[in-house]
């Protein structure tokens, strides 16, 4: 997502503390989409995520004349949300690390779709993924966002939060790390196996589809 | 490389974050099999179809309330 309507952080702060109320409300409707949906990564209704996203700009009221601009102001922003979040998260009573339950480990794809080791080619597919409907087609396109979404919302907690934050708000694995407070390896695990989930849903869907 | 250690690099590809030599197997292997070549196109665009989910907007309120918080905030 690209703020192309916003000027620069510096000019941004300074309009804030200059209390530019015009600022402020260009803010608020530029980042407040992808703020909700950050936070509804982490509490369990669209209701809190709301209550999380208000909070969130009162803090920035709150921090904005002490901001150190150690980093970009939407970092900073995002994580005022992320810490507003986990302390409303329901979803978030979760300090177990998913290791512990076997998440985090193990092949991302079914070891069924690839040839034995008694094959002539161990390891490689047994028949190739299937191809999908062209995303160019407006009802394929509908379909795989509803899709996502529902798939999205049924992910491990860890790997729902760091998907969201990359690929639907649009954040660097920097920014993510930073917000989250996790090594770039561990983000990149929860990228991964959250990704490689929400292809293998799609694919069934459409191999679903394609035999209805 | 394989295709199930290929699926399992695909992030890391993606976010260049793979040894120089590693990635070159990768690339070969991407040349070569159609399989993975559709794989890693799937990945790609389950990326960029989460990237177009619907925004979920602030309440006109709530927005409200900020705004009006925001004119009664003291001067810093």
């Amino acid at each position: 997502m690209v703020d192309a309507v916003l000027p620069a952080d510096a000019v941004v702060v300074a309009r804030l503390r200059a209390r530019d109320e015009t600022m402020f409300a260009a803010l608020i409707d530029a980042w407040s989409p992808g703020m909700v949906r950050a936070a509804r990564a982490f509490v369990a209704d669209d209701h809190t995520a709301q209550d999380v996203v208000q909070e969130a700009w009162l803090g920035v009221l709150r921090g904005i004349d002490g901001f150190q601009e150690r980093s970009s102001l939407r970092t900073w922003v995002y994580r005022i949300v992320v810490n507003k979040a986990k302390t409303r998260g329901v979803r978030d009573a979760r300090t177990v690390p998913a290791s512990s339950l076997g998440l985090d480990d193990g092949p991302t794809v079914d070891p069924a779709r690839f040839r034995g080791a008694d094959d002539p080619y161990p390891g490689h597919w047994r028949s190739f993924p299937p191809a999908w409907p062209s995303p160019e087609d407006d009802a394929v396109a509908g379909e795989t966002r509803r899709q996502l979404a529902a798939a999205l919302a049924g992910l491990p907690d860890r790997q729902r939060v760091v998907v969201t934050l990359r690929d639907v708000s649009g954040h660097s694995s920097e920014e993510v790390c930073e917000m989250l407070s996790i090594s770039a390896a561990n983000q990149r695990v929860l990228l991964h196996r959250g990704r490689a989930a929400l292809r293998a849903t799609l694919e069934q869907h459409w191999i679903k589809e394609a035999m209805a | 490389m394989n295709c199930d250690e290929f699926v399992e690099l695909v992030t890391a590809y993606l976010e260049g974050a793979l040894p120089l030599e590693t990635e070159q197997r990768f690339v070969e292997h991407l040349a070569e099999c159609d399989g993975c070549d559709r794989y890693l196109e799937q990945i790609r665009a389950t990326v960029d179809a989460l990237g177009h989910l619907p925004a979920q907007r602030l309440a006109p309120e709530a927005r409200d309330r900020l705004l009006a918080a925001f004119r009664d905030w003291p001067a810093g």
